[in-house]
């Protein structure tokens, strides 16, 4: 596990979303771009939630994409890589709180997926805040909305997925742009990640 | 409890609550194979725990726990559920009761209601939101919460509001005050005018009897509606376009003879229902006496003119100059082809007194003055005018005559100074014009000079006599009182009258005394197809109003007449009148009507301009805000224009059912202690001080704050919060425990830190009862948090006013007094029994305890006094949720067990057509979008999204509705399955957690598997989210039915399957437990194997002598044994153990196996652990050192035995919590509390002088146990606290001595016994460890067993078919034990009852050649499921017991496991779907 990844298992959706912006603040403003983002969500709880934000009518940006699952611990990891093989910007499971599963504890297996899959995205040179796990109960709209704006504009700054080709976008300089030369050596380093994600899911699929 | 009347029982039960404990009855006995009709008081069902934010002892989610059951409870086809009412009274006998069941409207057809909420986003009326305490508002058209079930809106109606009914248009008063009040004056007008076209004229003159109604008339001064009106009247001709040309419907013809007020409203009305009308007016303008009769000054002609413009407007014809009897006639109309003629006609003859002189020069009425004002003839006023008469005219014509040049204007009317007609307003505004007014005076001449002009009149004084027939008080002359006035102009302005020579030889209309005869609620004259209304249609001149009313009915009459309908009266439906309570009344701050401005009288009086100049907007919506809202539903029916499948019924009546059912279960619950018997604590007069159910909605993430705690004075976070505990318990009037507030406060303590990290709860309590299982650890935590505990009664709160802070005074264990500052106080408020449960209980014929709670039995916990009548939740006595829920399971059963008989006659089974296979075929999906009213339309483009849908791959028909699921879309999403063979649907609408089922009922009704579905939520989770992003929403919608569409076509039909099912059950533990669960479904008719382990039944409660009570339990258990023995289902296997346990739900097989080493395999369908717990004996305070050291189950024998030990002893102490509530274990025994009082008592009783001592860390008699407590100390007994830190010291060798502290006096004491008994904690029995690993079923660190979920699956296990009950779950009493034994008779009752189990689904599947058998699913499954074939050496997952939840699917390093309905083709298909294919 990465030491980001060890660090969000143990905090709070505030601090969380607190400490990205600090992180991200200083990087550089992606006007215009919208983010595609997927949301992993149980159905007991975070399901319910964003109903209940929708109930109340708390409004938050309109990039995030639900896929429903039955429970977050049906989440696999061969589902987070091919979201970012399709080409999602971000993305981010929401579960029961901890100690709460509906299914007792299929949260907390989701959690750990989560923090493989960040350290898979860092090898392959992508940023690993683009995939996070948070939790909520089903009374907290608040929450819901909170999270999708947090994570929106987590996603905003840190720009487009570099796999993903897109019109008038460099996908290999947005990369440099963010980690550095060195996790680019060549500008076909995009096309590189991409295809790893690719290999990787294909073995999954195999085996 | 044996089966009553068995072959002619019904198989029904009725349900009595709706909270957590009814609806889990409702399901076992659903499930269990009866019908149930659950009857709820609120609209939605949930109960109290649908309002809590959290749940003791873990703080899970109240809703995320109780939301799936509120849906099944919703779904179940056998669950009948009548909200908004109440069980009446019941009649006959067990088996066969016909419940009488009253229902209040609930104004909304739930089978129409789409819950899309657009009704609430328009109604104006705010009041308080009772789910939220009050602490926030919603509307009189409501959904209770937004999770509520039933899905659907209600309205509060209390009645109709007195100024509706005042009205004699009936217009909706309070509707559109409320309307102003919320700014929308739009709607405000269309409200007004829909009874009545004279808006703008009635808004000026109409005399406003809806003012005297008006409730805020008793507080300080009656809402200003009349100025409303008129505000509103002036906005819409300021702001809204000339209405449109109403429609013709009909080739009728109406004529209307007359345009005055009722001739008007009555050709309005007429035209908006579809008639062509055209009205005659014998004057050259509209208006009758509003124009001709009022003078410009009070109504200006151009605010009438536009009230008459609006008429027209609708396609009116009129045709002014046209006089009756000259140039037309009634008979001429109906020869023309008009169908029906409405006499509107008008009083218009002025008539002067039958007086000397009244007709001498310079004598007028007041009719013909003020119409020649308005046609601008030339008039000759004197300058010195009397007018006779008091009412408006005499105002209207003695003002107009100023206006006209008058320098003096003498008012003189017959009326006393009390009773003179005209309004307060004239009478103010004419003597702020310098009329003057003599009262009480009557004309007998007038005087003249010898031209035969008018020099004065003569009156006399006059009082007013008796009442004639009509109502009329004529003027009694007093004797020698003549006076006279000069003047040389006299106005009478004493009457008017029918100017009616065209209806001369008029065939069957009759004019009686000047009025056209009718009938007075039909309109109807003697002649067909002629109706009447209007001053000429009345018992006297009547005010615009009256007019407007009576056109109105008339145009419904002739409307009914024209369709040939019977002509029945049409009169507007009445509802009793509502009132705010004296309560609301007096706590109103006075707040002053607004006043219209005005011109001084100085200024106006010689002008013709408008008095009164109108409120601004500001005064306007002011002044409609102090409106009280007296029916609460207004009656604006803004509801009824916004609801498009139209559901609303304002006119639906409160129902009474009969329902017939066999038994009844009475689960209605709790109140909370109402506070204002608390008064001292300053609740309700300070704001900051709350109750524990205001603090939980203030904590809840969906509460009126979105959970920020806030205090409500200044919005300030707190930083102190105090909770005191026992207000409304343990008092003079409560002599109980509430049992739920320790734990409450302790959950609300914490979560206030959560909330407020740097806040610092401070908890006053006596004692903290937290007797449940995992209770003290939560304590614990409180405590480790900070939380701190205060053990004291506070004595008085006080407000700071300066700060809003709250000064709690409070007094130590040492007696001392001290104040601190709160921030905020939270008051832990006690339950009380269901008031109106309580006040039913004659009706139902069951009795109540002396503190109002359900009278029960001894050993009979869930019976009521009246056989068939059960209990279960907080009704029988207060209980936290999972009590009740094990109580309802266990009343379940008890219906099961009197009603064994007639299970299965009553229930239904739904019928689907043979489903079509669609394997192999290519998609065809069919996609239907929905506008949800103007919920999702609004925000995102529909039929856009529609269109687009259509052009994605595999669609083969899109469509957009206004309502997906109203009951003719779905009709027709069935007709495009067959139109276009489609075999997968996507509904793009609201949210699949509430709709999915019904979508899937459709596809299943249209022959397709109901797995073939998807849904995209388009609402909740898009328009609903991003009103502001109409462009941004559209594309999200679209790309979720994009993403939906791909997912479809991936989507495979799955079955589930009839797993057979043995009808049988093991229970383990021959206790009272095992014995009451065997006999429970021995009775209910399936076989029960009951293993005991040793030669004997009855289990530990034997080792009792006695109970609290006083009765001997061996008696009890004797009767039991001889039911359980008797029962041939039932097998009982002394000296056995069950071994080699295998299978799943339904399907178990094990072995039962003697001590002689026999084995007998079984086979059974469910699994009861009752295995009870033991006694423990640690060694402290000298237990086994000493022989006058003892434990509770010791004291019990030597009580039995009468032994001298006891009966000796001079001295007698207990020591309390020995050996538990510390560190070796930290857990409550929950009984040795009672036991130890119990005997304390019984020690007491025998010796009243003996002392006894009793040292404890806490007392925790629970409920109604609490009476014990009281008793004990009434009777002396001597009770001391201590605490971990401070234990007493026991020297035991030949005598016993206890050193122990005493808090009061602060010092040692030593105390010397003859007899001290230990309450030792009861542990686990042997055996535990063994049995739950051969189960598969956890035990908790204690070592007692873990059930499924703490609160509302107290008697499951996570493992389907295996259940528990008794003290193998956690120590409890005897009629706990009883309780839980038939709770888990009923979960199981619930399996055994179906005739086979279905199975498949949303389950996984190994796919067994992939499968490495590397036992990964066997190890993480949380419930156990998955386990290695024996045959095959590869894993397998037992359908009928996977839960669905993937865990095992994703963790699987050979992905050889797949979760149907979610596969990896179904997730991908959505992913790539998103970012694919845009538009």
């Amino acid at each position: 596990m990465t030491n980001d990844a060890q660090e969000a298992a143990t905090m709070t959706v505030e601090q969380q979303l607190a400490a990205d912006v600090a992180v991200v603040e200083a990087m550089p403003a992606n006007e215009g771009f919208e983010p595609e983002i997927i949301v992993f969500a149980c159905h007991y709880c975070a399901y319910a939630a964003a109903d209940l934000a929708g109930s109340m009518r708390l409004q938050y940006p309109t990039n995030v994409r639900m896929i429903k699952l039955p429970c977050t611990g049906k989440l696999e990891v061969i589902h987070l890589l091919k979201a970012f093989e399709a080409g999602a910007d971000g993305v981010y499971a929401a579960g029961c709180l901890e100690g709460e599963c509906h299914y007792l504890k299929g949260n907390l297996w989701a959690r750990k997926r989560i923090g493989h899959v960040k350290t898979l995205l860092e090898e392959l040179g992508i940023d690993p805040k683009r995939v996070e796990m948070f939790n909520m109960s089903s009374a907290m709209g608040a929450r819901f909305a909170e999270t999708a704006r947090g994570f929106t504009e987590r996603i905003r700054k840190l720009g487009p997925n570099p796999v993903r080709p897109r019109e008038g976008f460099d996908p290999a300089e947005a990369v440099r742009a963010r980690m550095g030369d060195a996790a680019l050596p060549d500008d076909s380093a995009a096309e590189v990640a991409g295809a790893e994600i690719t290999a990787i899911i294909e073995e999954g699929l195999k085996t | 409890m044996s089966s009553a009347a068995p072959e002619r029982s019904v198989g029904a039960a009725l349900v009595l609550g709706g909270g957590v404990a009814g609806m889990q009855c409702s399901l076992d006995l659903a499930e269990g194979g009866y019908k149930v009709y659950l009857v709820e008081k609120q609209p939605a069902l949930g109960g109290h725990m649908a309002q809590l934010d959290k749940t003791f002892p873990t703080n899970d989610c109240a809703m995320c726990t109780i939301a799936p059951k509120l849906v099944e409870a919703g779904r179940h086809l056998n669950i009948e559920i009548m909200t908004n009412s109440e069980l009446a009274a019941l009649e006959g006998e067990p088996g066969n009761f016909t419940a009488k069941v009253t229902h209040d409207a609930r104004y909304v057809d739930p089978a129409k209601c789409t819950s899309c909420g657009a009704c609430a986003e328009v109604c104006p009326v705010v009041v308080p939101d009772s789910y939220n305490m009050g602490m926030a508002g919603r509307k009189a058209t409501y959904k209770l919460y937004p999770q509520a079930i039933p899905n659907t809106y209600a309205v509060t109606k209390l009645g109709q509001s007195p100024c509706k009914l005042a009205c004699p248009a009936a217009t909706s008063a309070q509707g559109y005050v409320a309307l102003v009040a919320a700014g929308r004056f739009k709607e405000a007008y269309k409200v007004a005018a829909e009874p009545n076209p004279f808006v703008s004229t009635c808004g000026r003159v109409c005399t406003a009897s809806c003012e005297e109604a008006c409730s805020r008339g008793d507080v300080e001064a009656p809402i200003a509606i009349r100025s409303l009106k008129r505000f509103v009247a002036d906005w819409a001709n300021e702001n809204l376009p000339p209405p449109e040309r109403a429609e013709i419907k009909f080739d009728e013809k109406v004529a209307i003879i007359g345009a005055g007020p009722s001739g008007l409203t009555a050709a309005r009305d007429l035209a908006l229902l579809g008639y062509k009308t055209t009205v005659f007016e014998a004057k050259p303008e509209a208006g009758g006496m509003l124009r001709f009769g009022i003078p410009e000054y009070r109504l200006p002609k151009a605010a009438l003119q536009q009230d008459i413009d609006r008429v027209l407007g609708l396609g009116v014809e009129l045709r002014v100059n046209q006089a009756a009897g000259k140039d037309f006639t009634v008979d001429s109309l109906l020869a023309d082809g008009y169908q029906a003629v409405f006499l509107g006609v008008g009083l218009q003859g002025g008539r002067p007194l039958p007086i000397p002189g009244n007709d001498a020069k310079g004598v007028f009425t007041a009719v013909d003055l003020l119409r020649d004002i308005t046609l601008e003839r030339p008039i000759e006023i004197g300058k010195k005018v009397v007018v006779i008469g008091g009412g408006d005219v005499a105002f209207d014509a003695g003002r107009a005559v100023l206006r006209l040049g008058a320098d003096e204007v003498t008012l003189v009317c017959i009326e006393d100074d009390e009773s003179v007609p005209g309004s307060d307003e004239e009478r103010e505004e004419g003597s702020d014009e310098g009329i003057s007014l003599i009262t009480s005076r009557m004309p007998t001449a007038v005087k003249t000079d010898s031209d035969g002009r008018v020099t004065g009149v003569e009156f006399s004084a006059c009082v007013l006599g008796e009442p004639d027939a009509r109502g009329w008080r004529p003027p009694v002359p007093v004797q020698n009182t003549q006076s006279e006035l000069d003047c040389d102009t006299v106005v009478f302005a004493t009457g008017q009258g029918l100017v009616a020579d065209f209806m001369q030889g008029l065939e069957g209309v009759h004019v009686e005394r000047n009025q056209i005869v009718f009938d007075k609620e039909t309109h109807a004259t003697g002649r067909e197809g002629v109706f009447a209304g209007g001053d000429a249609a009345a018992t006297g001149p009547w005010t615009a109003i009256e007019a407007v009313a009576a056109g109105r009915r008339a145009a419904r009459s002739i409307h009914n007449y024209l369709r040939g309908e019977h002509l029945v009266a049409v009169m507007d439906k009445r509802k009793p009148e509502a009132r705010p309570g004296e309560d609301i009344l007096a706590t109103l701050e006075v707040t002053p009507r607004e006043v219209m401005p005005h011109i001084a009288g100085a200024t106006r009086m010689r002008t013709w301009d408008e008095v009164s100049t109108g409120f601004s907007m500001e005064q306007a919506v002011a002044e409609a805000k102090r409106c009280l809202n007296c029916a609460i539903c207004s009656e604006c029916y803004e509801c009824v224009h916004a609801c498009g499948p139209g559901a609303f019924l304002h006119d639906e009546e409160d129902t009474e059912v009969d329902v017939s059912v066999g038994a009844v279960v009475l689960a209605s619950g709790f109140d909370p202690t109402p506070l204002g018997s608390h008064g001292e604590y300053g609740y309700g007069r300070y704001p900051n001080i709350l109750s524990a159910l205001e603090y939980e909605r203030m904590l809840s993430a969906s509460g009126p704050n979105q959970g920020e705690v806030k205090r409500p004075s200044d919005g300030r976070h707190p930083k102190k919060v105090a909770f005191i505990q026992c207000v409304g318990s343990r008092d003079q009037d409560h002599d109980y425990c509430s049992s739920v507030c320790c734990m409450f406060a302790n959950k609300q303590a914490m979560l206030t830190i959560d909330h407020e990290p740097d806040c610092k709860p401070t908890v006053f309590l006596m004692d903290m009862r937290a007797m449940g299982k995992g209770f003290d650890g939560f304590y614990q935590r409180a405590l480790d948090m900070g939380v701190v505990y205060i053990r004291s009664r506070p004595s008085d709160i006080k407000e700071d006013p300066a700060t809003g802070d709250a000064l709690i005074t409070w007094e130590d264990e040492a007696g001392q007094l001290h104040t601190d500052r709160y921030d905020m106080v939270v008051l832990s408020v006690g339950l009380e029994p269901s008031r109106r449960t309580q006040d039913a209980a004659g009706s139902l014929g069951i009795a109540l305890n002396r503190h109002g709670f359900c009278q029960l039995e001894e050993y009979r916990p869930l019976d009521t006094s009246r056989p068939g009548v059960f209990v279960a939740g907080p009704f029988s006595e207060p209980k936290d949720i999972p009590d009740s829920v094990a109580q309802a399971s266990a009343a379940a059963a008890q219906v099961m067990v009197s009603l064994a008989y007639s299970r299965g006659t009553l229930t239904a089974e739904k019928v689907y057509p043979v489903e079509k296979d669609v394997v192999g075929e290519e998609a065809r999906v069919g996609v239907f979008v929905c506008h949800c009213g103007s919920n999702i339309a609004s925000v995102i483009d529909v039929k856009g999204a529609a269109e687009y849908a259509n052009s994605l791959p595999g669609v083969v028909c899109s469509n957009d509705t206004i309502y997906t699921c109203s009951s003719d879309s779905l009709a027709r999403i069935k007709e495009l399955v067959g139109e276009h063979d489609l075999n997968r649907v996507v509904v793009a609408s609201c949210t699949p957690r509430t709709h999915e089922p019904i979508f899937q009922d459709t596809l299943r009704e249209a022959g397709l598997n109901p797995f073939l579905f998807e849904m995209a939520n388009i609402r909740d989770q898009a328009s609903w989210v991003h009103r502001d992003e109409p462009e941004g929403a559209t594309q999200k919608a679209k790309d979720l039915i994009r993403m939906s569409v791909a997912r479809a076509r991936e989507l495979e039909p799955l079955y589930k399957i009839d797993v057979p099912l043995t009808h049988a059950a093991a229970v383990i533990g021959g206790g009272i437990a095992g014995m009451t669960a065997a006999a429970a479904l021995g009775d209910m008719g399936y076989e029960v194997h009951l293993v005991e382990r040793s030669e004997k039944l009855g289990g530990r409660v034997l080792e009792i002598d006695r109970t609290i009570k006083g009765s001997d339990p061996a008696e009890f258990v004797a009767a039991l044994e001889r039911r359980v023995l008797a029962n041939p289902k039932v097998k009982v296997h002394m000296g056995a153990n069950l071994t080699d346990f295998h299978g799943f739900i339904g399907n178990f097989a094990s072995v039962i196996e003697g001590r002689d080493g026999a084995r007998t395999p079984i086979e059974h369908g469910v699994v009861i652990i009752a295995t009870g717990a033991k006694e423990d004996r640690p060694e402290v305070f000298g237990l086994g050192s000493s022989q006058k050291v003892v434990t509770g189950m010791d004291l019990e024998k030597l009580l039995a035995e009468d032994d001298p030990a006891v009966k000796d002893a001079d001295s007698v102490g207990f020591m309390l919590c020995a050996g538990s509530l510390d560190e070796n274990k930290g857990y409550c025994s929950r009984t040795c509390c009672a036991q130890s009082i119990k005997n304390a008592i019984r020690l007491k009783e025998q010796e009243p002088d003996r002392p006894v001592y009793i040292w404890f860390k806490e007392i925790r008699t629970a409920g109604l146990t609490e009476e014990y407590y009281t008793r004990a100390r009434e009777l002396g007994v001597v009770f001391t606290r201590y605490d971990n830190q401070e234990r007493p010291l026991v020297t035991a060798n030949g005598s016993v001595q206890v050193d122990f502290k005493d808090p009061y006096l602060n010092k040692r004491i030593e105390m010397p016994l003859d007899l001290l008994v230990l309450a030792t904690p009861a542990v686990p029995n042997e055996g535990n460890e063994d049995l739950s690993k051969m189960l598969k079923v956890p035990l908790t660190a204690d070592g007692f067993y873990l059930e499924a979920h703490v609160k509302l699956r107290p008697v499951d296990f996570a493992s389907e078919g295996i259940f528990l009950c008794g003290s193998a779950h956690y120590p409890k009493g005897i009629e706990e034990t009883i309780s839980q034994a038939y709770a888990a008779a009923g979960r199981a009752a619930a399996i055994l009852a179906k005739p086979a189990l279905k199975a498949g689904g949303v389950v996984a599947e190994v796919d067994q050649d992939k499968c490495a058998a590397c036992l990964t699913c066997v190890r993480i499954c949380p419930y156990g499921v998955p386990s290695i074939e024996s045959d095959t050496k590869k894993a397998k997952i037992e359908a009928a017991a996977c839960q669905g939840c993937g865990i095992c699917v994703s963790e699987c390093p050979v992905k050889a496991i797949e979760l149907h309905h979610y596969t990896d083709a179904q997730v991908f298909a959505k992913e790539e779907a998103l970012i694919g294919e845009q538009v």
